[in-house]
């Protein structure tokens, strides 16, 4: 054997060596394009840490949710970092199930964050989970079917000029609908745009004491209203419309407008994907006349890391990576900007490459500024959250509730009808679990 | 005397079959068709023409490995079949040929064990998984997985042995055939259809068990079940690139059945006609 040889085995071995004693992250997320994105990016982070491998468990958002839950309540240790929404952050860090992110190092600029985003993820002033991407609410119509219908949309629009817009651009015969909305029963797709109507309508879940409001007039309004214009101006079977079913109908031209997530405004503005790419235009979520309140509708897709990990330092170096101005910087060199995950850093919004790639950035950061998940409607209330009720019991009443108004959609059921379930169901789930004395 | 069946009862028998047979399988046939098309023909409306792209079985394969969760899949499958039948031929053998007057009521326990929902046990499963080192493991899974068709299997097998004279075996015996020997050399032998239908049928539900092998999982022993659940997305309908996946996790079971369906239908009518 010569010296050559010899050496070369050496390396082979040593290296061989490395990476078995490599530290292993196992990352559960969820499969969209920004989490896959980051996962053909992540060679680039165990390139620069050799000593960590990184395994990736992808899973469809209700089952991720359902492992990741009863994981991390019986301990599992299967997870060293979780994708969660703000939702769960909250509930799970008062209960200890989470970390707090402390050892992100100087360099992450943590004040960037979002203060929206930032607030709904921190317990005690502490950071509990490290935003990948985030969210709000904004309207998004067909800029050549407003002109066409001779209509201006306002910056800032009310419900009745949204109603009368989309009965007015409804065309069934060229199988065109008013408007698009989430119809589908669940306490994170019909109840996620129900709430935020009724908070921009001056509505509330609960009153201080706990009390559930589907009695009270601004209930009545807000459903009556949502129910009155998917029968005028909907498309055909809302009631099974969710957020990728709208996305679907808007990008193949079915829906005059559409109120939904601002994720949504890339891919309605992706010539690949959508067909009136060119033809968009983006709105603040609209108001009730007289009611200063815009729905206060925030979500974010998180990285957080179970206080069952054993490689919580190892974790934190690669949350740090992922949230990072740099991670951004990576993917806009790799994809181009208007690819780089939206919503969560304030530099962001400052960058004038990524403003001019992105023509929804500057209607999707006045979205975000707009909502405030600590007061997310006129009235006082007992919780935080925009369009959903930051507390453990909301999953499966929302759920509950959300199949309720799902039959009003599909013509089953009546607004008082299921005003009055609502009512019941949700009196006798309060007091069960302690909050009603 | 045989029946005489004319000729125009037999094709109007022959066109329902087929028609049966085709709605039972186009729900994977139209699946098939939607792999090959592009994600916007997919979500277009009802056709079955694709343009035939290959794009989403390459998209598939780029995001995740295949060979991984399919490898999981086989051993899992064949790992719990051959643990199953283990435990379940000698009990099957014992019920059948030395009942008791509590084998019925132990039969239908097993059975009954079937319609308790499985997430009813899942916290308790978890944790003794947990507490054992069994989650994400190939021998975790493979118990679990036996454990759940056991009693299917059981009453498979004991469904098949019943039709055995038990008079061979006792001729067996006087012979001086051991109880090894009995159950080896003569039960099994004369099973071999009911115990081959059971193996498949056996390998075809481990195959396609998609709660347990998605909850007491992450990333060393997740079968193909995983591997389609992770191309379900909450960021719009991928029908064309979800379809491809599950072409891909079904096609090998598909093939197995298809090659072996003759034992199948063997086994499954054994002792149907005496």
């Amino acid at each position: 054997m010569n010296l050559k040889s010899f050496l070369l085995g050496a390396c082979s071995a040593v290296a061989l060596c490395g990476f078995a004693n490599a530290e292993t992250l196992t990352i559960a997320t969820v499969n969209n394009g920004d989490m896959i994105r980051m996962q053909g990016l992540t060679s680039e982070f165990t390139k620069a840490n050799p000593d960590i491998q990184v395994e990736w468990v992808t899973l469809e958002e209700n089952v991720l949710r359902e492992r990741v839950t009863t994981d991390i309540a019986a301990s599992g240790g299967q997870y060293d970092i979780v994708t969660i929404g703000n939702y769960e952050v909250p509930i799970w860090a008062k209960q200890q199930w989470l970390l707090p992110l402390d050892g992100l190092g100087d360099a992450y600029d943590i004040d960037d964050l979002l203060p929206a985003i930032r607030g709904g993820l921190s317990v005690d002033g502490k950071l509990y989970a490290a935003p990948f991407y985030g969210e709000s609410a904004m309207i998004m119509y067909r800029k050549d079917l407003f002109e066409k219908a001779g209509l201006q949309m306002p910056d800032s629009p009310t419900w009745e000029f949204i109603g009368e817009a989309a009965r007015k651009i409804t065309d069934r015969n060229a199988d065109i609908a008013g408007i698009c909305l989430r119809g589908k029963a669940g306490w994170g797709e019909n109840m996620a745009f129900v709430s935020a109507l009724t908070n921009s309508f001056g509505g509330r879940w609960f009153d201080e004491s706990w009390k559930p409001q589907f009695d009270q007039p601004e209930w009545k309004a807000s459903l009556q209203f949502y129910a009155d214009l998917m029968k005028d101006a909907g498309p055909s079977g809302a009631s099974s419309n969710g957020f990728n079913e709208n996305l679907t109908l808007f990008q193949q031209g079915k829906c005059g407008m559409w109120i939904d997530a601002t994720v949504a405004a890339s891919f309605v503005s992706n010539p690949k994907d959508s067909t009136v790419a060119d033809k968009v235009g983006f709105a603040l979520f609209p108001n009730k006349e007289g009611v200063a309140n815009h729905g206060n509708w925030l979500w974010s897709w998180n990285l957080a890391i179970p206080a069952s990990s054993q490689k919580a330092e190892a974790a934190q170096k690669f949350i740090a990576w992922a949230t990072s101005k740099e991670y951004t910087d990576l993917v806009a060199s790799k994809e181009g900007w208007a690819n780089v995950p939206p919503g969560t850093r304030t530099s962001l919004y400052n960058n004038e490459e990524y403003k001019k790639a992105a023509a929804f950035a500057v209607p999707t950061l006045a979205a975000m500024d707009a909502a405030d998940i600590t007061k997310p409607t006129i009235k006082p209330v007992p919780y935080t959250g925009g369009q959903f009720v930051a507390i453990p019991e909301f999953q499966a009443l929302g759920t509950t509730v959300g199949q309720l108004f799902s039959a009003v959609i599909a013509g089953q059921s009546s607004v008082d009808d299921a005003l009055t379930a609502a009512q019941a169901t949700a009196t006798r789930d309060m007091t069960r679990a302690g909050y009603i004395k | 005397m045989a029946r005489t069946v004319s000729r125009g009862s037999k094709i109007g028998w022959t066109i329902a079959a087929w028609v049966v047979a085709l709605l039972i399988f186009f729900p994977i046939l139209y699946a098939f068709i939607t792999s090959l098309k592009t994600e916007p023909e997919a979500i277009a409306g009802f056709s079955l023409i694709p343009s035939g792209t290959f794009e989403n079985y390459i998209t598939v394969q780029t995001q995740r490995d295949y060979f991984k969760p399919f490898m999981n899949s086989v051993v899992l499958s064949i790992g719990s079949t051959i643990l199953a039948l283990l435990f379940a031929i000698p009990a099957a053998w014992s019920m059948a040929f030395s009942p008791t007057k509590r084998t019925k009521d132990i039969l239908m326990w097993m059975l009954s064990t079937k319609m308790m929902p499985a997430v009813a046990v899942l916290i308790p499963i978890f944790i003794l998984f947990r507490n054992f080192g069994l989650l994400d493991t190939h021998i975790g899974l493979t118990v679990m997985l036996t454990l759940i068709n056991l009693p299917i299997v059981v009453w498979m097998l004991y469904t098949y042995f019943r039709e055995i004279p038990g008079e061979i075996l006792e001729a067996a015996r006087m012979d001086g055939a051991s109880l090894w020997k009995e159950i080896v050399y003569v039960l099994t032998p004369m099973a071999v259809p009911g115990i081959a239908s059971t193996l498949l049928l056996n390998i075809i539900l481990a195959w396609n068990e998609a709660f347990w092998t998605i909850q007491l999982t992450t990333t060393n022993a997740a079968p193909l079940t995983a591997f389609i659940a992770s191309f379900s997305s909450p960021q719009g309908l991928f029908w064309a690139k979800l379809s491809a996946a599950s072409t891909m996790a079904i096609a090998p079971i598909l093939i197995l059945g298809w090659f072996s369906q003759k034992q199948l239908v063997r086994g499954l009518t054994f002792g149907a006609v005496k």
